[in-house]
């Protein structure tokens, strides 16, 4: 589905990423775990194409095609979709008018997206207008839900949510995801495994949406390196014990 | 380099245009009007069905070419056939307008070619909207009418009044001389659509008198190409709680150069004034004024300007307050500048190209939600916007 091969990527002449090397395939989801400022989302910026993330190495393939200089508009109809951290106001523009825009040329049921994220009294403000930190996330959610993209980048989806909304974000997740656990009556677990075909890479600083969301692959992105590659339950309880720093020793 | 005064630096002869026109004849019937006229008309909000309309008046050139009131407490008609009627009216003229404020006051006290007279009776509610459209028909045409809006105490009504020219029209001159009242308690929302040529130029002289416990609220809305458009509407709150809210939604075509504002003076305790201006220029030059001066404490103001540059033009933002007592509490914000980068990439990461993304922003930009605007014109008006953005991109 996404493989990286080999990147460097600067930002304002400043090398902060570089030899990158991950490969998500098809179904998988990979947690990035990483220390504020270690280049989680600019990486995850370079891979959506924003401008100011400069790649001066190597590639990104997307479903087979190079998508390392593609425009943005053109990444996200191939099926790349992120939820932004801090995504900008868009005064006048109403929250539900985006959800219709995310889903392009395909029906949304807007409505029924909304009531499941319990944000129908947003739909009629301005997007991200005033927003709190959780109403943020469940707007992100709301747009990826109508947009339905293969690949789902997810920045911090746990960050600034309180208690009873990350359980909502988690099992909304897992829905995008294709990896919830209530199924309807009789059908077998491993058929629905086999149906399985988006894709996401999680970015986490806390490891908390390990509690909620369940992943294939943990990786740590330490100093603009990636440095370790392994099972992710097993990398969080290394970085609780140890802490980041002496977590990347190890492979390093 | 491009160069802005603080003062309109367009100037206008009013020598060049002529002051006399054909009389136009007047229509019993709106479905009389050439498609050609009715269709420019319809354009700045005259629905020619006059489906909930409560009076409709129409002037082409210098001639009322139809007027009439479709409901009770409401008058709507010529200035002159006013001025015969109500012997009192006289005295409304030229109130709070000097006809020596500058040449084109002179020119509408000299020469006039008639107006609407348009008035709430005491306490009548007029629920549907009174229409009106004022229309250049003749080439190089200096249209001068003098306007007179009473709304009478514990009247409620809205006046949507759109001005425009035949489509094939090059040069003319606008002069209109328009004076509001807002009596005790009366509520009065004026809508005004502009729809002027690439070369017309337009200067309205407008001044508005509230009463005490008076709401006067103002949209004006100009996403045509006009040549040079120069005006602000001066507003006196003279009563204790009188309100005026002012709205304006300017496009500016490359040529186009709009200078416009509004001047509320707070004379009474507890009288607010609101102006919210949005503006963009696609190559035209924009100067938005508004000027709030306070004159005792317990009043109170907000002035929020915000202007888009999108491509090649000059947006100058003069927002001015004026305290002259402790105790008035007025604030201003103004912003000029382009798109910011991130919203037009925030949404082509949803799939819209960029064209998209500009046009939706620039949308939501200028939805500035207008209070008491009927749903069908708040739909044409959003309308008009989509139109406009096409034109610009």
């Amino acid at each position: 589905m996404l493989i990286i091969e080999d990147l460097a990527v600067d930002v304002g002449g400043k090398t902060i990423l570089n030899h990158i090397n991950m490969e998500i395939p098809k179904g998988e989801t990979h947690i990035l775990f990483g220390p504020n400022g270690s280049g989680k989302t600019s990486l995850m910026m370079t891979i959506i194409g924003f401008s100011g993330y400069t790649v001066t190495h190597g590639k990104i393939t997307f479903k087979g095609e190079d998508i390392t200089y593609m425009p943005i508009y053109e990444r996200a109809r191939l099926g790349i979709g992120v939820s932004f951290q801090r995504p900008p106001t868009i005064n006048g523009l109403k929250t539900r008018e985006l959800v219709t825009l995310c889903a392009r040329n395909k029906p949304a049921d807007v409505e029924n997206l909304a009531e499941i994220l319990n944000f129908t009294s947003f739909l009629e403000r301005d997007v991200n207008r005033n927003f709190s930190g959780g109403e943020i996330k469940r707007s992100e959610m709301l747009q990826l839900m109508a947009q339905e993209p293969d690949l789902v980048l997810l920045d911090e989806p746990e960050s600034g949510v309180d208690l009873e909304n990350i359980v909502l974000l988690g099992e909304v997740a897992n829905t995008l995801l294709e990896r919830g656990v209530s199924h309807p009556r009789g059908m077998i677990e491993h058929a629905h495994l086999k149906k399985r075909t988006t894709s996401a890479l999680v970015i986490t600083h806390t490891g908390h949406i390990l509690d909620y969301i369940t992943a294939d692959k943990g990786q740590v992105l330490y100093n603009g390196h990636l440095c370790c590659s392994r099972n992710p339950r097993e990398i969080l309880k290394w970085i609780r014990k140890y802490g980041y720093e002496e977590c990347v020793r190890c492979t390093m | 380099m491009h160069h802005v005064e603080k003062t309109s630096k367009i100037n206008i002869e009013l020598s060049n245009y002529s002051s006399d026109a054909e009389k136009h004849e007047y229509v019993e019937d709106l479905s009389q009007i050439e498609s050609v006229d009715s269709n420019q008309m319809l354009n700045v909000g005259v629905d020619i069905a006059e489906l909930d309309r409560a009076g409709t008046f129409i002037q082409k050139d210098c001639s009322v070419i139809h007027s009439k009131a479709m409901k009770e407490g409401v008058e709507v008609m010529g200035i002159s056939d006013a001025l015969k009627k109500h012997d009192w009216l006289k005295d409304y003229l030229w109130k709070y307008i000097s006809p020596e404020k500058d040449k084109f006051t002179e020119a509408a006290r000299q020469n006039p070619h008639e107006g609407y007279f348009i008035r709430s009776l005491p306490g009548a509610k007029i629920k549907q909207p009174v229409q009106s459209c004022l229309y250049i028909a003749k080439e190089g045409f200096s249209q001068n009418v003098h306007n007179v809006v009473i709304a009478e105490q514990d009247s409620q009504m809205h006046i949507i009044t759109g001005c425009s020219t035949s489509p094939h029209l090059v040069t003319g001159l606008h002069v209109g001389v328009s004076e509001i009242f807002v009596k005790k308690n009366a509520i009065l929302h004026f809508t005004m659509i502009h729809d002027w040529g690439e070369q017309i130029n337009v200067r309205p002289r407008t001044a508005i008198h509230v009463e005490e416990g008076g709401v006067i609220v103002s949209n004006y809305i100009s996403l045509r190409p006009v040549g040079s458009l120069q005006m602000s509407p001066t507003t006196y709150l003279d009563g204790k709680g009188a309100v005026a809210r002012f709205n304006s939604i300017l496009v500016a075509a490359a040529g186009c150069h709009l200078d416009v504002g509004s001047t509320v003076h707070l004379n009474y305790p507890d009288t607010r004034a609101e102006i919210i201006s949005r503006a963009i220029t696609v190559g035209g030059t924009i100067i938005a004024r508004g000027e709030m001066i306070g004159k005792v404490a317990g009043c109170k103001g907000h002035l929020e300007c915000k202007g888009l540059l999108l491509n090649d033009g000059i947006m100058h933002a003069i927002p001015e307050l004026q305290a002259y007592v402790p105790g008035v509490e007025m604030s201003h914000e103004a912003a000029v500048g382009k798109i910011d980068q991130r919203e037009i990439e925030y949404l082509m990461a949803r799939g819209l190209d960029e064209d998209e993304a500009v046009s939706t922003i620039v949308r939501g930009f200028l939805n500035v939600d207008i209070e008491g605007l009927p749903p069908g014109l708040a739909a044409e008006i959003d309308k008009a916007v989509t139109e406009t953005q096409k034109d610009m991109i």
